[in-house]
């Protein structure tokens, strides 16, 4: 068995294997990395088959720019986000069919075709110019080159449309970094707003997430320390829901306090739930808790 | 030029290319410990401290405890985390970063121990061995995005897509900088380019000794690619995709144990390889600097090895300098680099080297009639540097008035200006109000208002 049949029957079931997952595969980048690997078994078929600069590109160009690409755009898109079902081109469906057909009638062609007259190979064209590289450069250089240059015409037009397409007129100037720490120092100047950072979220015993509100010297919510999103999507945690456990821990330390395992003992309130209420539902929730032998208090966790 | 014969690597028996292999894998391996420890010593050095002293004799076996305690740390799986993807993207990274040291020829033709068997210390060669390498770097890119992605992590989002835009773009920097190496060597082939760079320079028609390194001869080449590989390896200054002030860590914020290691490993082994195509390309590959080729044998044989990695550890020095002494740029900063500058650069140059060999074959620069348009162009060009333009005026500023309370908060006197309580104070005069401020003066008069 020659090399180039070893590396065919190494890697044809790989490559189908390969083609098969990226149709059925249900995440975009599982699809992309099974049209990776497909891509990076051909080029090697191309290396065991005397093309050593086509391997090169092939890795180089699909599998190293267009398909990473594909990656970036799936990512960017979202990370978990459906494919919509509803088709925007009319009539793709037959368009489809019918040139999977003479995808097929050009395969089977071109498939019977080397069967029946035997392969030809590349030695002997390798050969005509001292090598791979150089007798690709005289294909496409002497003999193609209006045709490679008519094709670099018009990715170049496809490149600059594109460019075209997504261009923006900037309307107002470009805010640069010295304009916004003017406008910085400027707010500061007329409403007192602070030109610094915006403060951190707050680090307590229990909490320091970022959704945690730090706190004023006066025991007030820095309002900019949790980012403007979460604060418009949930209602943040009061100073007294985060006090609370604290609070009561210190009180019972002091001894000046009846030892309450309602409070500060289990999970802190939820935002927007009393300190009270949560007392009361703990306490019976925690009722049922003994009776099935457990205590799932923070230190018993932890 | 002289084509150099590469059927000397087809010709080696499978023990003979087993051992190379090896050799090269344990090579790697060895200069990614050393490499971690030299680093921290040279960035320990500039910062005034020490860096590792404690493990083995001067703390050089450091890394070795590193990796040691990596291998026996339990390995975390986020459970967002897509399992498959998460597995194989160390492998991903790891793998290619060591399969590019196949074609980089470490020396030039030795004698295996114990044996009368001649071979070149490379594992392979092949007439597109630079090519080869670019493709392996961009398999070595799907390691961290994936990693990125699969992750379950923003953070780790965020770093895999900061890491593949950025070494997509500075892969084109890099590919465009070795066009021109490719031109002048007239070959892909990395064995046959470091042959190429030992014909001496010949300066009007002289020969003046001197080897004909690409980093000479091509310096603006040489520059980009120092460039683009530090971008390439995302290091710093150019480390954003694992800015540890604003992503933990990245695309491997989420890894531990021995997966975190392999990307470690992978990024040591890059800044090898990516310094290792610099000395290939660029700097004589295994051969000994200018003077010193005068002795022979000089570096032959085994020899070779030693240069070659002398000169990939001054280019890992120099990773190491950039790091200890630049600040991360900002990301639209360092994407401006790339494509407004650093690929229209590579662009004109490549055009430029390839209009100057295509005269010279055509012989251009022969014809007395070239050589006075290109004489009257560069007489023009420093005439026009010299007397052409109009020089700025140099500005003098008005002293305008100082206003300390310009825009509604206190600002510093600048320049000329001078605060009004100063006015009427002579300098150097101790026996007046060290404050200056005069009884009638507006400084009192703020003292009292605030």
């Amino acid at each position: 068995m020659s090399g180039q049949e070893l590396a065919f029957w190494l890697l044809a079931p790989v490559m189908v294997l390969g083609a098969v997952g990226m149709v059925l595969a249900r995440k975009a980048v599982h699809s992309a990395l099974c049209l990776a690997a497909v891509m990076i078994c051909l080029a090697i078929q191309y290396a065991a088959l005397d093309a050593p600069f086509l391997f090169a590109v092939q890795i180089i160009v699909y599998t190293g720019a267009i398909l990473m690409l594909f990656l970036f755009v799936v990512m960017l898109v979202g990370v978990d986000s459906d494919d919509s079902f509803v088709e925007t081109l009319r009539g793709q469906r037959v368009f489809a069919v019918v040139l999977g057909i003479g995808l097929v009638v050009l395969l089977v062609a071109g498939l019977g075709n080397a069967v029946v007259t035997g392969p030809v190979g590349l030695t002997e064209a390798n050969a005509q110019y001292g090598g791979n590289v150089q007798g690709l450069a005289a294909l496409v250089f002497v003999r193609w080159v209006w045709a490679f240059e008519a094709t670099s015409a018009l990715l170049i037009t496809a490149a600059v449309g594109a460019m075209v397409l997504t261009h923006r007129e900037r309307l107002v100037p470009r805010r640069d970094q010295r304009t916004r720490a003017a406008e910085r120092i400027r707010a500061y100047a007329e409403t007192g707003r602070h030109p610094g950072p915006m403060p951190t979220p707050g680090v307590f015993a229990r909490h320091n997430a970022v959704d945690t509100p730090a706190l004023l010297p006066d025991g007030s919510v820095a309002e900019d320390s949790v980012s403007a999103p979460l604060r418009s999507r949930s209602r943040i945690r009061t100073p007294e829901e985060l006090l609370a456990p604290m609070a009561q821990r210190h009180a019972e330390i002091a001894g000046d306090r009846q030892p309450d395992p309602a409070v500060g003992h289990q999970r802190d309130p939820r935002p927007g739930e009393s300190v009270a209420e949560q007392g009361a539902a703990l306490k019976a929730s925690q009722r049922t808790q003994r009776t099935r032998g457990e205590d799932l208090s923070d230190e018993e966790r932890i | 030029m002289t084509a150099m014969d590469l059927a000397l690597f087809g010709a080696d028996p499978w023990w003979v290319v087993l051992i190379k292999a090896v050799f090269v894998f344990a090579l790697l391996l060895v200069l990614t410990l050393f490499n971690i420890v030299f680093e921290r010593k040279v960035v320990g050095r500039m910062q005034h401290r020490k860096g590792p002293t404690m493990n083995g004799p001067f703390g050089w076996l450091q890394s070795l405890a590193d990796g040691m305690k990596l291998m026996f740390k339990e390995d975390f799986m986020p459970t967002a985390a897509d399992k498959v993807v998460f597995n194989l993207a160390p492998f991903l990274s790891a793998v290619p970063a060591l399969t590019a040291w196949a074609v980089i020829p470490i020396a030039g033709t030795v004698t295996v121990p114990f044996t009368d068997r001649q071979t070149n210390l490379q594992l392979t060669d092949l007439p597109m061995a630079v090519l080869f390498l670019l493709a392996i770097a961009s398999i070595g890119i799907y390691g961290i995005v994936l990693a990125g992605w699969s992750s379950g992590s923003t953070y780790s989002l965020l770093g895999g897509l900061r890491s593949s835009a950025q070494m997509i773009s500075y892969e084109i920097a890099m590919g465009l900088s070795l066009v021109a190496v490719f031109l002048l060597a007239g070959s892909m082939s990395t064995s046959e380019i470091v042959a190429a760079q030992q014909q001496p320079v010949v300066v009007l028609g002289a020969d003046v000794g001197i080897t004909g390194w690409y980093a000479l001869l091509l310096a603006p080449s040489f520059v980009i690619y120092l460039i683009s590989m530090v971008g390439e390896t995302n290091r710093a200054p150019f480390d954003l995709p694992e800015a540890e002030g604003e992503l933990v860590g990245g695309f491997h914020t989420e890894y531990s144990g021995m997966r975190f290691a392999m990307f470690f490993l992978a990024e040591y082994i890059n800044m090898a390889t990516v310094s290792a195509i610099a000395v290939t390309l660029f700097l004589g590959g295994w051969h000994a600097p200018w003077p010193l080729n005068q002795v022979p044998g000089i570096d032959a044989g085994y020899l070779g090895a030693v240069w070659f990695l002398a000169k990939v550890i001054l280019l890992i020095f120099v990773f190491v300098w950039l790091r200890g002494t630049l600040p991360r740029f900002r990301y639209d900063q360092f994407m401006k680099l790339g494509w407004s500058w650093l690929i229209p650069l590579s662009l004109v140059w490549i055009v430029g080297i390839a209009t100057v060999r295509m005269g010279r074959e055509e012989g251009w620069f022969t014809s007395p009639a070239v050589l006075l348009g290109a004489g009257a162009v560069v007489l023009v060009a420093i005439g026009l540097a010299l007397f052409g333009g109009r020089e700025t005026e140099p500005e003098t500023a008005a002293p305008t008035a100082f206003d300390p309370y310009a825009g509604g908060y206190p600002v510093p006197p600048q320049g000329e200006q001078q605060l009004p309580e100063m006015a009427g104070v002579l300098p150097g005069d101790e026996d007046t109000d060290r404050a200056g401020r005069r009884p009638d003066g507006p400084g009192h008069d703020r003292e009292e208002t605030s």
